[in-house]
């Protein structure tokens, strides 16, 4: 199967945005894909905007241009407005959104209170893993993710095998958001 | 072992490193480069090699280290960044002249952007000075290649070779093939021969004579040639040439676009020097050619017939700023006459700025330097610090350690004035440590009238927690010895060196005080701020106790003083005549905002 699948990650400095990169990455090798990401490191990630590119498929290029990526995975509802710009026509956003959003364009739009499930599930910090899980469910079809809520708990356990604890909550955070 | 690996560009380099028998690696942390050193520790750890690997105290010792275990005859390695090859600049220029004997590799890494660096310097433009080969990679399996071919170029010319990865190669992510780590076996050698090691303006000559031998003989090696991407392209009297990270974005438009069929691409894989025969071939068989390369324009600089070349100094590629795929596809497209206009990205939102973390202790130093110098000239320095901007307790910064020389300019621009301000300096441990010291002795010497404050949080934070030579420990946790910085800044002739707790907000104000009126009567003072970085794993057991703090609503008559002044990212407000409140998913309980509030509207939540 050849899949080409380009996906924008943004988010704040802290948030995990390089995490939940990382771990689709290799999502995408463990699935025989060739992957490239690119991602912000430095002083970028105290706080301020952090954007990943995701690119699974036959690319050279680490980066995506304009109207190209096939979705954006928000972890603030202001970064749809800030990266919606990557996604094509017709693509997805999953959004972090304590409210309904304004579908910008011809994007599906779906927004997930992740902030508000980080809080129920009492660990706030769990938001990335959240959106990610809650991408696995609600993307299908054209808009589907090239892996599964299988694919990317195999890679976590992998991951984070040393961990028994942490492999635990991240994996509660992400059935949390699959299941919204 | 798996075959392929996803590897960040800099894993990509360190893998490449070990799995070529570099024996020893050096490096000063700084962004795009920082984790090159780092991970291939944790290669040398699970691959249990001989390797030694350090971070040194700056840029050009760790040079010096590196390049002088190569005139041993094995290999070695040193990684920076872009602006920390101006600080290695010196040897740098001199190896080139005696050359090596194992393989000698300087990795600098460029930040076209730029994303996290003061300049967006080309450093193929350092290697054209100091006239050592350079290699440009566009990938980080491309990188991990070009260490093989870089020791190889080394050892076969007795030349320190440079690898140039940008951004967007460090900080790559990658499926990459791994080749089993080969033992390095290498006696070190040092045959005594001062007429090379320890060469007089008389030799030096002889040496460059035989460095542009050596050149010459290097623009004509076969391992290192241009590559043609696409050999089955039609014949065209336009050719395009690409570089870098560059190529990597040209290839896929150029498939996008139709025209990989049509115009012939060249990957330069050595930018300097370029390859004479291919200047010739490009001569003859093109009638234009578009070179598209980051930052400035190398290749196309070495091309015979200037009128035949659209780049930079045409006007035709961007010299400012990353060329981005988008751009290189609208630069692209206009060169062989296709109309498309590639749209611009919509910006309808301006990003976040970055900001010091919740619990900073940087933060309290600097409310702290504002009350007790409040009209004064704060001059600052390379680090997490540099943010203290959003504070408005940095006016300026230049370079590693200038804080303390801008300081003893300002104080000798104004020594005459009736009014002399007050001068307040900050840098980091790590920073103090690496290019502080020689302008502190300065300072004191001249007796120049500043406070500086040593942002001490024990750890090098903005690149990623590396240590200092106050910790104690190495790269892979081992224990090294501590130098202190109490007795460095003592050692330095400072007669008022004391340290304070910025999280004992009213006794480092005073603190502070006291050093800005030592310094308007007597001389230079300096104050240790030292608390540990929050973000720093290994200073854990160090951690304040909790203080759990809220706003009474009543209280905050929404001024915002805490957020213009203070800016914690746990201070958050749902508007402009609101009031403020604690956000407890990013308060650290630093309890530092408790002295913050004019209203005294913040308290301590007592345990229910």
């Amino acid at each position: 199967m050849t899949i080409q699948q380009q996906i924008i990650i943004s988010g704040v400095g802290g948030q995990g945005v390089l995490f939940v990169t990382r771990l689709l990455a290799e999502a995408a090798m463990m699935k025989g894909f060739p992957v490239l990401t690119s991602e912000t490191h430095g002083m970028a990630q105290r706080g301020g905007t952090v954007v990943s590119h995701l690119k699974v498929g036959d690319f050279s290029s680490p980066l995506i241009r304009p109207f190209s990526a096939d979705g954006l995975l928000a972890f603030k509802s202001e970064s749809l407005a800030q990266h919606g710009g990557f996604v094509k026509s017709g693509g997805w956003a999953v959004v972090n959104s304590g409210g309904p959003l304004q579908s910008t364009g011809e994007l599906k739009v779906e927004s997930v209170d992740a902030d508000a499930i980080a809080g129920n599930i009492g660990n706030l910090k769990s938001v990335n893993l959240i959106m990610l899980g809650a991408s696995l469910s609600r993307l299908s079809g054209d808009c589907g993710l090239f892996c599964t809520l299988t694919d990317i708990l195999t890679v976590l356990k992998m991951q984070i095998s040393g961990a028994p604890a942490k492999l635990e909550s991240f994996t509660a955070a992400i059935h949390a958001g699959y299941k919204v | 072992m798996n075959d392929r690996i996803l590897m960040l560009g800099n894993q990509a380099i360190s893998r490449g490193l070990i799995e070529n028998g570099c024996a020893v690696a050096t490096s000063y942390p700084g962004t795009p480069a920082s984790e090159i050193l780092p991970s291939l520790v944790e290669w040398r750890l699970a691959e249990n090699t001989r390797l030694h690997a350090q971070w040194a105290v700056n840029e050009k010792v760790a040079f010096e280290i590196a390049y002088t275990a190569a005139m041993t005859g094995l290999r070695s390695m040193v990684s920076m960044k872009q602006v920390g090859l101006n600080v290695a600049s010196d040897p740098l220029m001199s190896a080139a002249y005696m050359g090596t004997v194992g393989g000698f590799l300087v990795v600098c890494a460029d930040d076209p952007g730029p994303h996290s660096s003061q300049t967006e310097q080309d450093s193929r433009m350092m290697a054209m000075m100091a006239k050592i080969p350079v290699l440009d990679p566009d990938s980080p399996a491309q990188a991990k290649d070009m260490i093989a071919m870089g020791y190889a170029l080394s050892e076969a010319f007795e030349i320190p070779v440079m690898i140039r990865p940008t951004t967007r190669v460090c900080h790559a992510r990658q499926d990459v093939a791994v080749s089993p780590i080969v033992a390095d076996t290498r006696q070190p050698k040092f045959e005594k021969n001062p007429a090379r090691w320890a060469a007089t303006p008389k030799f030096r000559f002889r040496l460059h004579q035989s460095l542009e031998q050596k050149l010459s003989a290097i623009s004509n090696h076969a391992a290192t040639a241009p590559q043609r991407c696409n050999p089955g392209a039609d014949e065209s009297r336009q050719a395009i040439v690409v570089s870098g990270v560059a190529a990597a974005h040209t290839r896929d438009v150029m498939k996008d676009l139709g025209l990989w069929d049509h115009v012939p691409l060249y990957q330069v894989l050595q930018p300097f020097p370029l390859h004479r025969e291919f200047i010739t071939h490009l001569d003859t068989a093109y009638s234009q050619i578009l070179v598209i390369e980051e930052s400035a324009g190398i290749i196309e600089l070495q091309i015979a017939d200037r009128r035949k070349v659209l780049g930079k100094v045409s006007g035709t590629v961007p010299s400012v700023g990353e060329i981005l795929p988008e751009t290189i596809e609208a630069i692209v497209a206009k060169f062989a006459g296709k109309s498309v206009s590639p749209p611009d990205l919509p910006l309808t939102a301006p990003g976040r700025h970055p900001t010091l973390c919740a619990g900073c202790p940087h933060r309290a130093s600097f409310f702290a330097i504002k009350k007790a110098a409040p009209r004064g000239i704060y001059t600052s320095d390379i680090g997490c610090y540099t943010l203290g901007l959003n504070l408005g307790a940095v006016d300026t910064f230049i370079c590693m350690g200038a804080a303390i020389s801008q300081a003893a300019g300002f104080y000798q621009a104004f020594r005459h004035e009736a009014r002399r301000p007050d001068i307040v300096a900050t840098l980091g441990d790590s920073t103090f440590f690496h290019a502080g010291i020689p302008a502190l002795i300065d300072a004191v010497v001249q007796n120049v009238r500043f406070v500086l404050v040593i942002l001490d949080n024990r750890t090098t934070a903005m690149t990623g927690n590396q240590p200092t030579p106050a910790c104690g420990r190495g790269i892979g946790g081992e224990p090294t010895i501590t130098v202190a910085i109490e007795k460095l800044v003592q050692g330095c002739g400072v007669a008022f060196c004391e340290t304070g707790d910025p999280y004992d907000v009213p006794a480092f104000i005073s603190l502070v005080k006291s050093a800005v009126a030592y310094s308007r009567e007597t001389g230079p003072a300096v104050v240790i701020a030292r608390r540990p970085c929050l973000l720093d794993r290994s200073q854990v057991e160090s951690r304040h106790p909790f203080i759990r703090v809220h706003v009474v609503e009543k209280d905050c008559d929404a001024c915002h003083y805490c957020i213009q002044h203070f800016e914690c990212p746990a201070l958050i407000t749902d508007g402009k005549d609101k009031p403020v409140r604690v956000n407890p998913a990013a308060c650290t309980g630093c309890g530092v905002c408790l002295h913050v509030c004019p209203k005294k509207a913040i308290v301590i939540t007592e345990k229910v």
